[in-house]
């Protein structure tokens, strides 16, 4: 940085020649913030070069500074890309000023999509910088939002899906209750243009999925996930066999949450599976309750016990099923 | 110690992250230091999600089990809303804000509508001279071109516009009214709209669902709605939807509470609802309350109690899709209606159980309540419906974990309050206190609410999240402007 923040603006001599701005609050507002001296002034500066729309290296340098006060600050943003337009500024040093800003805050919306708005402008060069500043950002927080939006923008715009699906294998070896790696799991093999797609993938994705299934049953993530391979495809959903025997597994096993598994299967018998004889037993190994003619009617009932929190949606399931069957 | 005690009381049944082999062994293990070794090292094997939920549920069934091991009057004490601290806080809020609130500088209309919802969620209005001053402000933010900035001469952003619109809308009266530029609002929203479908939250902003149903929701209010607007838009948010059943921000991202509940909102809004796959939404939705009772904003994240309205009202307003669905397609609801005897299904009951169980005293605890007028039960009957989420448990988290007894709320045990986590608490409080309800014009039943009729707030209208008298003068007024 090339100024000096410790002298206030209004005594620096490169801003003697403005005439500082102030906020148009009107006699009497509402929410009024108590704003520290620096912050008024800086905010005064910025008004002022704003509105006589100064777009010149020093306004690039105020805006930096009132963006370090705060970095929420739209209006501040979208005034120093025209700026960085018309000075034709190097936007190298400008990715280098957004991590600086992240740095400190990286959870807000603005600072994303400034940084999405140089990318952009860069270009594909810049597809291992982004993959690389998002994996920094992701790895002290796993499921930053911000992070993974961008990240899915740089693939989908930059390119770079190389060693994506590593990356999500890696982050879910590190914790495989992270939906964010799950997501962007599904985004890779739903959009990357090297995998072949979803059907070219289920079978691998199925036996991965059902890996972690059975090491934590009590995973929703996964579970979910599960189901996602076989969208928009009913028909494998409820014929491929390794979707039922996982649940039938999960639920001959004392020591784990029931819950996923039974609801998964609710989902295959309301999908149209014929339950087989396996299907009824495992299912009725499980029930205190009076056997029920229908077994999805038995499943939401045991669904109610086991996951209590739900026993209002479980109900209203199993209302609609007599709808359905009707 | 008391991390020992507490993970042995926690409970295994249905969490998420299934730590019922870690508590098993740690209730086998014995007392004293070698279990707090043990503890430590079962803690150190868990991964982030889990270690960071082991936590928050440590937090919150301790304030469970004091609040299971108090008194009866303190339990009363404990449940209570504390309107006046509430007001309070509200009160000063508007009237000044410290320093620290220059992060805020650009939501400043936010902040206006946080508050001031808050404060007629409550039942309560502002004199006056605020509300005089609270429109000047907010006229002070509204651009010449249309739209409403984060503060006076910032550039219009279709989110702090909602938030004005929605703030001048909860003050009501003609002078709030009719300060809102309707004609250059259509251009402000006209210019935001994205070949996409979408729209862009200010000139060269982002696009992503929120600012689509912040666009549509003003648009609706203010009568000004139009195919122009709408064109494309449910097929943009239409791809926002996931694998899981909740919406993202943009097209990939993960399902979330905040942009699924604003892209439900704005599907039902543009009535396109039905494209939306609503049986996979209610099941990811439902999914999102916790061991805790309060909601989660995504799969495996934290409790959070904003959620409470960001998920609560995508289940109320599922619930009354389905309803309406099946009173069309069937000629009745085939949904039981009333017995509400499911609603007591967590073991631990509130305070109110008592005198909550007397069908008989629903009438005349109706007649008495702010006015509204006298129902009989079986008119309540009618107009009660399932719910598909547990609501006394969720109100108890927010009443009980989110308050702040010296006034506003927040997001879990240990954080500070602020005014985004007040009005969504409150906000999803009353969500929750009206659920059972097929409209908002009908008065819940006390057993309906945690800790009694006197936390009782007033019923919001769910696509807008502006309380229903208010919504309801607005749409005259607007209707009656075109």
């Amino acid at each position: 940085m090339n100024f000096d923040e410790t002298v206030p603006l209004s005594q620096r001599l490169e801003w003697s020649d403005v005439v500082p701005l102030t906020q148009d609050d009107g006699p009497n507002p509402v929410v009024p913030i108590a704003y520290k001296e620096e912050f008024r002034e800086t905010m005064d500066y910025f008004r002022a070069i704003y509105f006589s729309d100064e777009r010149s290296p020093r306004a690039l340098r105020l805006t930096e500074e009132t963006l370090l006060l705060n970095s929420g600050n739209y209006t501040v943003w979208h005034f120093r890309r025209l700026v960085l337009e018309a000075l034709n500024h190097d936007l190298f040093e400008e990715l280098e000023f957004i991590e600086r800003i992240a740095e400190d805050n990286s959870k807000n919306y603005q600072l994303w999509h400034h940084r999405r708005w140089v990318a952009e402008k860069l270009g594909p060069d810049v597809a291992g910088r982004e993959l690389e500043f998002t994996r920094r950002v992701l790895s002290l927080d796993a499921k930053h939002y911000h992070a993974w939006s961008h990240r899915q923008w740089t693939l989908r715009a930059l390119g770079g899906w190389e060693d994506e699906l590593d990356y999500c294998h890696e982050l879910l070896e590190a914790d495989v209750f992270n939906n964010s790696a799950w997501n962007q799991r599904y985004y890779v093999i739903t959009q990357s243009p090297l995998l072949g797609g979803l059907e070219a993938m289920r079978e691998s994705e199925v036996s991965y999925t059902i890996k972690a299934i059975l090491t934590n049953p009590a995973n929703e993530s996964s579970w979910r996930y599960l189901k996602a391979l076989y969208k928009d495809d009913k028909e494998s959903w409820i014929s491929d066999p390794s979707v039922s025997s996982v649940c039938l597994n999960v639920l001959s096993r004392t020591d784990c949450f029931h819950g996923f598994a039974l609801s998964t299967l609710l989902d295959l018998l309301c999908d149209g599976l014929r339950p087989t004889n396996e299907h009824k037993d495992s299912v009725r190994a499980l029930a205190n309750e009076e056997p029920e003619t229908n077994l999805a009617n038995l499943v939401c009932t045991i669904l109610g016990r086991v996951d209590p929190i739900r026993a209002n949606y479980w109900a209203w399931r199993k209302s609609k099923i007599t709808v359905a069957a009707i | 110690m008391p991390v020992v005690t507490r993970l042995i009381r926690l409970k295994c049944v249905g969490l998420r992250l299934d730590r019922s082999g870690l508590n098993r062994r740690i209730c086998h293990g014995g007392h004293g230091e070698s279990t707090r070794r043990r503890v430590m090292e079962e803690l150190s094997s868990l991964t982030v999600s889990q270690r960071e939920q082991f936590l928050v549920e440590n937090d919150v069934f301790g304030i469970y089990n004091y609040f299971d091991a108090s008194d009866v009057s303190t339990q009363k004490y404990m449940m209570e809303i504390q309107r006046d601290k509430q007001l309070d806080y509200l009160m000063k809020g508007l009237r000044q804000l410290g320093p620290q609130f220059s992060s805020l500088d650009a939501n400043r209309p936010w902040l206006c509508y946080w508050i001031l919802h808050s404060i007629a969620l409550l039942g309560e209005t502002v004199d006056d001279e605020l509300e005089s001053n609270a429109i000047d402000f907010l006229g002070r933010c509204q651009g010449s071109e249309g739209g409403y900035g984060g503060g006076p001469g910032q550039l219009p952003h279709l989110a702090t516009t909602y938030a004005a619109v929605n703030a001048l809308v909860t003050l009501g009266g003609d002078k709030a009214l009719s300060s809102i530029n309707r004609e250059k609002m259509s251009c402000f929203l006209r210019r935001m709209k994205d070949t996409s479908g979408g729209f862009r939250m200010h000139d060269m902003g982002e696009m992503d669902v929120r600012a689509c149903y912040t666009a549509i929701s003003v648009a609706s209010i203010l009568n000004i709605m139009d195919d122009e607007l709408t064109q494309g838009l449910g097929d943009y948010i239409l791809s926002c939807q996931t694998y899981e059943g909740g919406i993202g921000g943009e097209p990939g991202s993960e399902a979330h509470g905040g942009y699924t509940y604003c892209g439900l909102a704005a599907m039902i809004l543009i009535n396109e609802v039905d494209r939306l796959n609503l049986d996979s939404l209610m099941n990811w939705a439902v999914h999102r309350q916790g061991v805790e009772m309060g909601f989660q904003g995504r799969t495996n994240k934290l409790v959070d109690g904003c959620y409470t309205f960001w998920q609560a009202a995508p289940c109320v307003l599922l619930q009354r899709l389905y309803s309406t669905n099946d009173h069309d397609v069937h000629g009745s609801s085939h949904i039981s209606e009333g017995t509400n005897e499911e609603h007591h299904a967590h073991d631990e009951d509130d305070l109110e159980d008592s005198d909550d169980d007397d069908d008989s005293d629903e009438d005349n605890d109706e007649d008495s309540v702010n006015g509204h007028r006298i129902h009989h039960t079986s008119t309540y009957i009618n107009r009660r419906m399932q719910l598909v989420f547990d609501s006394l448990g969720l109100q108890r988290y927010v009443l009980l974990c989110s308050k702040i007894p010296d006034g506003g709320f927040r997001d879990k045990p240990r954080k500070p309050r602020d005014f985004y986590h007040t009005c969504y608490c409150l906000s999803g409080l009353s969500v929750a206190q009206h659920a059972w309800l097929k409209d908002e014009d009908t008065p819940p039943l006390t057993r309906d609410i945690m800790g009694g009729y006197s936390n009782l707030l007033e019923p919001v209208q769910l696509l807008h999240n502006i309380v229903m008298d208010q919504y309801n003068e607005a749409i005259e007024f607007f209707f009656k402007a075109a």
